[in-house]
């Protein structure tokens, strides 16, 4: 099992204000409280999946104060809601997605937390492992050719996905040619139900930045603060042509990996519970009511707060219709989709 | 450097005989001589393509030295004729191969240099970079699987190789299970016409070890004794459950990529002369020389023996038949075939 | 079924139990045999197919890979090359491209290229096919891109006891086979299998059911909804004769003809897409082997032209067929 040197410096805003900082920890509540819901639409059979990123809503959050909005791109993964949420994605829009209604993004064709957003800078991804790296790298190849500079690209993937090949490619290329790229893994130690010791010869990813002549760094994911500021710093040196950086950041898989799977059969509880500890949520609310950033009541309304907004976004987006069939056949081409002329 | 180890200084010869070195440096010979003829033959029109290994030599005659006959397995690459000597093919098979004759390993079937031989312990290959090296990591796992200590298989492939997909996933893979296997990157600084630093960030391949948590070594490819310690080393190491190593050997290619080439388009005459002056050949006939390991004569004896037998073998070879036209349909399954039955 | 006597003893099970009960014995039977791929171990596939293998059998024999598609199936052919037979397993259909090389310019092309020296007795399964809200990337039907292929073999049973007759069969075969099963079907198709150790010759469709209206050829799910089409149409009075495929390449030249020069109709009916898909193959040699027993158009019956189902309900809905739309066309192709 990875143990990781947790590199938490003690409260220290890292240049963020008080409304940056509760901003963040707003993120991270609508995060977990729209997956909740998520789970719930499921279990009472609204909606046929749902999925979670309980513990990562630390790095996602951090990461998205980073990211700087009308300016960079952002290629996620499916599990990337926190950052989403972070770049300006609204919960009606997730329960768009999860419900698969017309007005969602994708006009319901991709499974739920697959955003695309041109307005936001955000991808589209498909749900196959490591297959946006190479389309984020490209991108970042875009911005260097156009000479945008002041602009880059963050990609983030899990632990899982630095098996794949094209995850070496893609890392290979974006350091051949310096590109202005933020490659960030959210290392939550698990793949489905392959552990990291499974995965790869030894758990630090950001060990295999040298081989490609790349910076990195190793933040404890779970401390949004220092997310933001590892991320920060890499955005920063890419878009002022200083090139990719590797950002590991190590956190945790609370849930099973969606609705489908049940982890009590590759992982024990007691494994779980221990890593619930550094659970980031109430561990930055906890810091940022303690730091006077926020009092316990501010916290409640909050909270009280981003509930309405989700049961409001809930009903609005239920009660959307879903696509039609004829909605199949669009924009398969730019222009008529029968094979035969 | 082996330019460095002139008279008077102590040969460090990685405990070679005499008798090994001879080998060695006969294998060196035979290499060359036959690229040669490949060449030849394709100027004269009696072969449709050939390819050059030239620069290569002491580091296939070295790592070759190091494989057990009748246990290890090697996985090469195109350009590997001289490890494919080296564990006991002989200049007659390869000139089958150049002749595309029926008797060739392969029946005809793929271009030169892509032997396969069950009998040698050598992997059938395609041309497809980097597809072989799965193949490898595939057949240690069955020789540790089935307890086959003191057995290992030794996979080579070129500095551009190391950009594909596939190279990280069976690395990885092997780290994963310390699997008996080496991985020998022949970096000759050229993929066809792209140089070392469009290929990767920065250009010291064994660093990506670490990433992979195995061990990983640089060494002069144009030096035998000194390929053969490290190739020795990290074969004796994984045949004695030590997990796999990455090894790479530094030459150059000093020919066009092939008969299809002209390196003069992307590289410059000077370069390839400042190379030429550590021309493996003549340096380490020097080195025998100088340590009395042959004598001028002895020398002048083995070119004449070298060059006769790939005469006799050219002879032989162009003798043989063609496959026939029936050929094409053997060997696509077990047993005869049709699609439809 | 392929081999029933009366002393034949049966289980019913469902197509995942198949699969599952298959793989063990191959286990119990063969050390030669392992298992490779990404959550076979501990979670035991992500179907459960393999749950406790890895207890029994052993991690080293069962093996969890990391997300690397490309080397499971590249890795599975040098084990094959070296004397194991390993059954490389691909989550899902959809996740096989990666390994699109291996499987099309490694696998397929071992034995050839070699001249025979070197072979690869390899079985890549995968669940594949939509129906499940699976969406873009969790429901794709991709027999069509690996039927082109010479070197390779393609099954795709619909019932247990296929399932295990084939699977059986492809674990044995000196070549490699992609082996594929319809996800949905895992769970909903039941039946009986008979015990112990047999196997169905590969390249044998079977004939369900018997009619003179006319033939629909199909493999997979849309098997299960033709038949009850042919029912349905058989309380009309139009007798459809049913045949299931089951391999793919090869393919049952012989059972087809006979049959569409009995009904002279032929329909084919498949979830793939229909441009150059797998129907367009049987069409060509029908026309080229019976024109003249054909007494109306030949008629496909398939997804549409659009890369892949979408996750909301009518766009599933769209795409897939339906025993009411595959009668339809029956009826349609029987009034010609
Ligand atoms: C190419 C491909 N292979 C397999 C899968 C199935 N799959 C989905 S998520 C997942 C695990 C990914 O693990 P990781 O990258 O660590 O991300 P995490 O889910 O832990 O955040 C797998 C194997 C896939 N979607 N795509
Ligand atoms: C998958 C694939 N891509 C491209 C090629 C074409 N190709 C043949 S050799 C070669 C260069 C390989 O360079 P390197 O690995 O350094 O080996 P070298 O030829 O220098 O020994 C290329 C690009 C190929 N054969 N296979
Ligand atoms: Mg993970
Ligand atoms: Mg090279």
């Amino acid at each position: 099992m990875a143990t990781t040197n947790r590199t938490s410096p003690p409260f220290e805003r890292a240049g963020l204000s008080d409304e940056q900082l509760v901003g963040m920890l707003r993120t991270m509540l609508l995060q977990r409280m729209l997956e909740n819901r998520g789970f719930q639409l499921n279990r009472q059979g609204k909606i046929p999946f749902a999925s979670a990123s309980e513990g990562h809503e630390g790095v996602q959050a951090g990461a998205a104060m980073a990211f700087a909005r009308g300016r960079d791109l952002l290629f996620p993964y499916y599990r990337d809601l926190g950052l989403a949420l972070g770049v300006g994605l609204t919960p009606y829009e997730v329960l768009l997605s999860l419900f698969a209604r017309a007005e969602d993004l994708s006009g319901g064709r991709q499974f739920p937390h697959h955003y695309a957003s041109r307005r936001l800078g955000i991808a589209t991804i498909s749900s196959i492992i490591a297959a946006q790296l190479s389309h984020a790298v490209g991108a970042a190849y875009a911005l260097r050719v156009r000479g945008e500079n002041g602009r880059a690209v963050l990609t983030t993937f899990g632990d899982g996905a630095t098996s794949e090949g094209e995850w070496h490619e893609s890392v290979n290329f974006a350091a051949v040619h310096k590109l202005p790229i933020v490659l960030l893994c959210e290392n939550n130690e698990w793949a489905i139900s392959t552990p990291l010791a499974k995965q790869m010869g030894q758990p630090d990813i950001w060990r295999r930045a040298a081989g490609y002549g790349l910076p990195s760094t190793c933040v404890d994911g779970m401390d949004p603060v220092a997310c933001y500021l590892a991320v920060s710093d890499a955005l920063d040196r890419a878009r002022t042509g200083g090139g990719p950086t590797l950002v590991e950041a190590k956190c945790y898989r609370f849930l099973a990996h969606t609705t489908d799977d049940d982890d009590r059969t590759y992982r024990s509880r007691e494994e779980v519970e221990a890593h619930r500890r550094d659970d980031p949520v109430p561990n930055f609310e906890r810091r940022l009511v303690e730091a006077g950033i926020l009092s316990p009541e501010g916290l409640e309304c909050l909270k009280a707060e981003l509930l309405a907004e989700i049961n409001e976004a809930t009903d609005r987006a239920e009660a959307m219709p879903y696509p039609g069939g004829e909605e199949l056949y669009r924009n398969v081409y730019a222009d008529s989709t029968d094979p035969w002329r | 450097m082996a330019k460095t180890d002139t008279k008077g200084k102590k040969l460090e010869r990685n405990g070679l005989s005499d008798d090994q070195l001879r080998t060695i440096f006969r294998n060196m010979l035979l290499q060359r001589q036959l690229d040669n003829r490949g060449f030849q033959l394709n100027r004269q029109g009696k072969v449709p393509f050939a390819l050059g290994s030239e620069g290569h030599e002491a580091l296939q005659a070295g790592a070759a030295m190091a494989f057990h006959r009748g246990k290890d397995l090697l996985a090469p690459y195109y350009r590997d004729l001289g490890l494919a000597l080296g564990i006991g093919l002989t200049p007659y098979e390869i000139l089958l191969s150049l002749f595309a004759r029926a008797a060739d390993h392969n029946g005809g079937r793929q271009f030169p240099n892509h032997y396969s031989s069950k009998a040698a312990g050598l992997m059938s290959f395609s041309s497809i970079l980097a597809a072989h090296i799965p193949h490898a990591v595939g057949a240690a796992y069955a020789m540790k699987y089935r307890g086959e200590r003191g057995r290992a298989v030794l996979v080579t492939c070129g500095d551009g190789t190391t950009s594909e997909g596939e190279w990280h996933e069976s690395v990885n893979f092997a780290s994963i299970h310390k699997l008996p296997v080496v991985f020998l990157v022949e970096n000759n600084l050229w993929a066809i016409s792209t140089p070392i630093e469009h290929q990767m960030g920065q250009p010291e391949i064994w660093k990506r070890a670490a990433g992979y948590g195995i061990p990983g070594h640089r060494f002069n490819g144009f030096d035998p004794i000194e390929t053969y310690g490290n190739v020795n080393e990290a074969l004796d190491r994984a045949r004695n459950g030590g997990g796999p190593t990455l090894l790479e050997g530094m030459c150059y290619r000093f020919l066009a990529h092939s008969t299809d080439d002209n390196d003069m388009t992307y590289r410059t005459k000077e370069e390839v002369a400042e190379h030429r002056k550590d021309d493996p050949v003549p340096l380490f006939e020097r080195v025998l020389l100088d340590h009395d390991v042959m004598s001028a004569a002895d020398v002048e004896q083995l070119k004449r023996d070298v060059l006769r037998e790939t005469n006799e073998a050219t002879d032989r070879a162009e003798a043989m038949p063609y496959p026939t036209a029936a050929d094409l349909y053997t060997h696509l399954y077990e047993g005869a075939w049709q699609p439809w039955q | 079924m392929a081999v029933s006597s009366p002393t034949q003893t049966t289980q019913i099970m469902n197509n995942v139990d198949a699969v599952r009960a298959t793989l063990y014995d191959a286990m119990k039977n063969d050390p030669r045999t392992v298992i490779l791929g990404e959550d076979v171990g501990a979670r035991g596939n992500v179907f459960l197919i393999t749950k406790d293998f890895a207890k029994e059998f052993g991690p080293q024999r069962v093996i969890d890979t990391p997300i690397a598609e490309a080397s499971i199936v590249g890795i599975a052919i040098g084990m094959a090359m070296e004397g194991l037979r390993p059954i490389a397993e691909i989550q899902f259909a959809d996740f096989i491209y990666p390994a699109f090389n291996q499987i099309v310019g490694e696998a397929a092309k071992t034995r050839y290229r070699s001249n025979g020296e070197y072979t690869c007795p390899l079985v890549i399964r995968t669940p594949y096919g939509g129906g499940v809200r699976g969406a873009l990337s969790h429901s794709v039907s991709i027999e069509a891109l690996f039927y082109h292929v010479p070197g390779l073999k393609i099954l795709a049973p619909a019932f247990p006891a296929d399932v295990k007759g084939l699977l059986n069969a492809a674990i044995d075969d000196p070549d490699p086979v992609l082996f594929l099963e319809h996800k949905k079907t895992y769970r909903l198709i039941k039946g009986e299998v008979p015990d112990g150790h047999y196997t169905i010759p590969i390249g044998k469709a079977n004939v369900l059911k018997e009619g003179t209206a006319l033939t629909v050829v199909s493999y997979g799910l849309y098997v299960h909804w033709a038949l009850e089409a042919a029912q349905q149409l058989a309380e009309e009075g139009i007798s459809i004769e049913v045949i299931d495929l089951r391999s793919i390449r090869p393919m049952d030249k012989t059972t087809i003809l006979q049959s569409v020069e009995k009904t002279r109709k032929l329909l084919i009916v498949h979830e793939d897409n229909k441009f150059g898909g797998i129907g367009a193959e049987i069409s060509a040699m029908v026309a080229e082997e019976a024109l003249f027993s054909l007494d109306a158009p030949i008629r496909r019956h398939c997804a549409p032209d659009v890369p892949a189902m979408g996750y909301a309900e009518p766009l599933e809905h769209e795409y897939m067929s339906s025993p009411a739309k595959i009668a339809d066309a029956m009826r349609e192709l029987a009034r010609f």
